[in-house]
């Protein structure tokens, strides 16, 4: 079966439904609709109606779906604040979606429940594209990473650091699941309250992936392709001396770069805090705008492949 | 074998009995088969007897009772190894061991409270079900249930 005949209206849940065919798919998709996200203008998705259900806050994730759509020629329909809905009359998940369904060709939906998305599948005549579904799954978040990763870097034989809230960090999760598929090199790095879960561990080391933990950033600085950063969250610390001890541990400054691979990139998910020093944004290695950007592209490649149009 | 014989106080003429049941388990069966103070026929129920292929095991025997399926899954799930024999008239009418599902149904709560299968949504949990030892890991949020298992059933 060809590959985009696999995705038509498909819901696009977790990483995990993924192959790495697939996933390359996407990319390549993603490549090809680049220049329309840096300003182009497309008839491709004419007609189409994409509906965006966020029960929790969102900026890039909802308006870089948003840009997508709009550009490739389809409209948006919001569901505007909460206040403003029947979700304060008490309406399930379950009948805004079988309602929203027949307005629309495809759905995206940022929930605070996890499995809230592989739910609304159940219930959905049309695509559900899952926005984040709690401490659950990002996947188009993953998916804009490995673009960056790619693009900016190499997906093959990589050498990553993924640093901050390892526990409970959903992106983080997703990505080191995705990153597994391709054999990469793995550095954990957190604090030792933020570890990675042990059975996450165990499942990327099945899947291929190759992964090490430490707790000392500079360690590995000089020998790695990318550095991830992730915010690492105050209210995870009940003691904000110590939250404020780690969050100094994880902070990266242009005084670390001296000695880094010329070709290092630093990415984050954003919205950042204090993790990268904002003197790091003009440096060579700086990457997490090109990052967000990126989130356009994807998104576009992801709209024309579960509403079955051709690019 | 002889040990056995000489618990089992009387054999039943119509029923039930769950042999083999993971030692310390008993309680947790009943509370499964819902049998609680008022319930009307007989039950017999042995802690710690001693077994040759699991050291010690519990037992349970109802008359006049025969498990539904719901029933026979829920307590694979705490006690996978356990028998059931169908008593009738006195004499062994069926023998078989509990098998675990590969998928429960709206027989266990999630540990996860965030779990959209916890909220007043019209989704019932479901749990993909692993053998030795067993575990439960929600279809919805992936949560993974290992120990106490029978704290969690519906």
């Amino acid at each position: 079966m060809l590959l985009s005949m696999r995705f038509e209206r498909r819901h696009i849940i977790s990483m995990k439904d993924f192959t790495r065919d697939e996933m390359d798919y996407i990319l390549d998709r993603a490549a090809k609709l680049e220049p329309l996200a840096r300003g182009g203008r497309s008839d491709l998705l004419a007609g189409k109606i994409l509906a965006l259900l966020f029960y929790e806050p969102s900026t890039r994730t909802r308006m870089s779906f948003e840009t997508a759509m709009l550009r490739l020629g389809g409209n948006v329909l919001n569901l505007g604040s909460k206040e403003a809905t029947s979700i304060v009359k008490g309406e399930t998940l379950a009948d805004m979606i079988r309602v929203v369904s027949t307005y629309s060709d495809a759905i995206v939906q940022r929930h605070p429940s996890e499995g809230s998305a592989l739910m609304a599948a159940e219930f959905s005549l049309v695509p559900i594209i899952n926005g984040g579904d709690g401490a659950g799954h990002h996947p188009t978040q993953t998916l804009l990473d490995l673009y960056t990763i790619r693009k900016e870097s190499h997906l093959d034989n990589l050498d990553i650091a993924i640093v901050g809230d390892l526990k409970y960090g959903r992106t983080v999760h997703s990505l080191t699941y995705a990153l597994s598929l391709y054999g990469a090199n793995i550095t954990l790095v957190s604090p030792p309250q933020l570890k990675m879960p042990d059975q996450i561990k165990a499942d990327l080391k099945a899947r291929g992936a190759r992964v090490s933990e430490t707790e000392n950033l500079e360690e590995i600085l000089n020998n790695i392709d990318v550095l991830y950063m992730t915010r690492i969250q105050k209210e995870r610390f009940p003691d904000p001396t110590e939250y404020k001890k780690v969050a100094g541990a994880y902070k990266i400054t242009t005084g670390h770069l001296e000695n880094v691979r010329d070709s290092m990139i630093i990415m984050h998910p954003l919205p950042r805090v204090y993790e990268i020093d904002g003197s790091v944004d003009t440096s060579s290695h700086a990457r997490y705008f090109e990052q967000s950007f990126y989130g356009v592209p994807i998104r576009m490649a992801l709209l024309t492949i579960v509403m079955g149009v051709e690019v | 074998m002889r040990a056995e014989k000489e618990l089992r106080v009387r054999p039943i003429r119509n029923g039930t009995v769950i042999d083999r049941i993971l030692a310390g388990q008993s309680m947790n069966v009943l509370k499964i088969l819902r049998i609680k103070g008022a319930y009307s026929e007989v039950v017999t129920m042995a802690m710690n007897v001693p077994s040759k292929a699991l050291g010690q095991k519990d037992i349970v025997k109802i008359e006049n009772r025969e498990l539904e399926e719901k029933e026979l899954d829920k307590i694979s799930l705490i006690s996978p190894g356990a028998t059931i024999n169908i008593i009738r008239d006195f004499e062994v009418a069926d023998k078989y061991q509990v098998e675990l599902p590969e998928i429960v149904e709206s027989m266990v709560k999630c540990i996860n409270p965030n779990c959209i299968s916890n909220t007043n949504e019209p989704v019932t949990s479901k749990f993909e079900v692993k053998k030795d030892p067993v575990q439960l890991r929600c279809i919805y949020c992936e949560n993974i249930i290992t120990e106490s298992i029978a704290e969690h059933l519906l």
